[in-house]
């Protein structure tokens, strides 16, 4: 069976004056799937979903979404396509429930009464639906947000950091719309800076850098091309240079000082290296050591492996 | 129904629910020009060498052409307002004929300000004004000053659509209250400086101004003026004509542009 592809784009190029935010942007989505784009902050995850929402044109290269030329036929994507976001929101005067049909007029919704009823019981907005949106608590919008762009059943939809600023219970909500979604056969392109969250969501992961897809993979995947997290707490400062010679033999690769902690850590992809031998090694080397570990790579490992970026502020041993 | 026609009805509807929604400001806005009738009206107008009925006779379609000339800045606001909190933008993700949303704003900006100019009428008859000439006359003021109304509200879209920010808006919309100033709405362009005077009269507000004067039957056409001020009606209905030819289609095509 071949693959579907909801959002394939080739080589899309933008630039903003002197700044080129995407330097020719693969992606392939298949269909019935979620995808996350995932990248530090101006990686250029907005101006993808912007371009792909045909909110802007791109400087170059060309995209299918949704079966229908993004340049060419953007009518027919706009039909298809549905967008929350940072940027495309509701509107703050109107109610829940006036936001909803409003959409639903302008979506051409058969009976836009009942289907906006149907989407603000379904997010639990029923309660609220009357009161203007701009009282609205920030996840109490989101989901308003969530709801006006499922209008119509989207083909794709498009999550730009559906949950950045939003409180756990909020986001749990968030998230368990999103796997409702894929299970109704939705296919979602989602951005966001929270590793966990594609974690959670997403099948396949994009790992966006300077305007490009720098790797793809499911999320296993891209853990396993990295391998496991090596950690070791030392018990004074000073012996954190023996405990990073340790790592940096055992793991061949540059380990990660992090000076609050007194603590080292590196990645490594070889088996045989376990926790008895890890803390033999650093033992022999008269490391105080206070606490080690091997744990699966995380996102974070993955980001900080194949982008040279990290999210935190861990610095690499010079 | 046509795409246009269906979008742009719920546009409308859109932008007169929020006025239902917050009431607030349409009320604030309508009472400026009751204010300004009074306080000119009764202040100046024991100043000027005018007798005072006749002044605020005077007065009452210079504030109403004052008022609409505001659409300015209430375009520019509201366009501005939906561009940064980013209900433009899911506009624009939508499958929205591209005219229906400017074109949409400034309908219900119409029936407002139709809504809102009788409460101004209405003081006006208390203190004196009443309209002079015919029924017909009338209805030609009325007509003519909507359509002035919207040929301003759809510059002011254009503004708001290129500033994009609530506060520049703002800023901007709070300095065009000169306008009116600088034109016939408020004081006769007669005893101007020349050069003031060719400007005052030159500004589309005194045509328009002037035109409602004469059809409203309260103040006869300065003939010696210049030529839109002179030929008010002609004059007014060019300048309205003008800025509605510029300034709507200026408006869509940079609302539908994607950048």
């Amino acid at each position: 069976m071949t693959t579907t592809y909801a959002v394939l784009s080739e080589g899309l190029e933008k630039r903003f004056g002197a700044v080129h935010a995407l330097r020719g942007l693969d992606l392939a989505v298949a269909e019935g799937t979620v995808c996350g784009l995932l990248g530090p902050n101006g990686a250029g995850k907005t101006t993808a979903v912007r371009l792909l929402t045909t909110l802007l044109r791109p400087d170059g290269g060309s995209a299918r979404v949704a079966g229908h030329d993004l340049l060419r036929e953007a009518a027919d994507v706009r039909r298809r396509i549905g967008v929350t976001g940072q940027y495309a929101s509701v509107d703050g005067d109107l109610t829940g429930r006036e936001n909803l049909r409003l959409f639903a007029r302008l979506h051409r919704v058969r009976g836009p009464a009942a289907r906006a009823g149907e989407l603000l019981e379904r997010f639990g907005l029923g309660e609220a639906a009357d009161r203007r949106a701009s009282t609205y608590s920030g996840g109490m919008r989101r989901r308003l947000d969530l709801a006006a762009s499922l209008i119509r059943r989207p083909g794709v939809l498009f999550l730009d950091e559906p949950t950045t600023g939003l409180d756990p219970a909020s986001r749990a909500r968030i998230w368990q719309a999103v796997r409702e979604l894929k299970s109704e056969g939705t296919t979602v392109l989602l951005t966001t800076q929270y590793l966990e969250e594609a974690d959670q969501l997403a099948d396949d992961i994009a790992l966006l850098d300077r305007g490009r897809v720098a790797h793809t993979g499911s999320p296993a995947e891209l853990k396993a091309l990295v391998g496991s997290h090596v950690e070791a707490v030392v018990a004074e400062a000073g012996a954190l240079p023996r405990a990073a010679a340790v790592l940096d033999r055992l793991t061949g690769r540059e380990p990660v000082l992090d000076h609050e902690r007194n603590a080292v850590g590196a990645v490594t992809t070889d088996p045989t290296l376990t926790l008895p031998r890890l803390v033999r090694e650093l033992d022999a080397s008269g490391v105080p050591l206070l606490d080690a570990g091997i744990r699966p790579a995380t996102l974070d490992d993955v980001f900080l492996r194949l982008t040279g970026e990290t999210t935190d502020s861990k610095e690499p041993v010079a | 129904m046509n795409a246009l026609a269906h979008d742009g009805l719920a546009m409308t509807g859109r932008q007169l629910r929020r006025v239902r929604n917050n009431p607030g400001l349409a009320i604030l806005t309508q009472m400026m020009p009751v204010n300004m009738l009074l306080f000119f009206g009764y202040v100046f107008g024991s100043a000027l060498a005018v007798p005072g009925r006749e002044y605020r006779s005077f007065l009452v379609p210079g504030l109403l052409v004052a008022t609409a000339a505001g659409g300015l800045m209430t375009g520019m606001f509201q366009a501005a307002q939906d561009t940064h909190r980013g209900v433009a933008d899911r506009f624009r993700t939508m499958p929205v004929s591209r005219a229906a949303v400017p074109l949409g704003q400034a309908v219900a900006d119409l029936v407002v300000t139709a809504a809102g100019t009788v409460p101004l009428l209405l003081v006006g008859l208390a203190v004196g004004w009443r309209i002079e000439g015919s029924a017909a006359g009338a209805a030609g003021a009325v007509g003519l000053l909507l359509f002035f109304r919207f040929g301003c509200t759809c510059a002011g879209i254009l503004l708001g659509l290129l500033t994009r920010s609530e506060e520049a808006a703002g800023q901007l919309g709070a300095s065009s209250f000169v306008l009116p100033l600088l034109s016939d709405a408020y004081i006769p362009t007669d005893n101007l400086p020349g050069w003031l005077r060719a400007l005052a009269e030159w500004n589309p507000i005194s045509a328009v101004t002037t035109a409602l004067r004469d059809l409203f039957g309260n103040a006869p056409v300065p003939r010696d003026a210049a030529w839109p001020v002179a030929h008010p009606v002609a004059g007014s209905l060019g300048w309205c004509l003008v800025l509605t030819a510029v300034f709507l289609p200026l408006a869509v095509s940079r609302y539908a542009r994607a950048e």
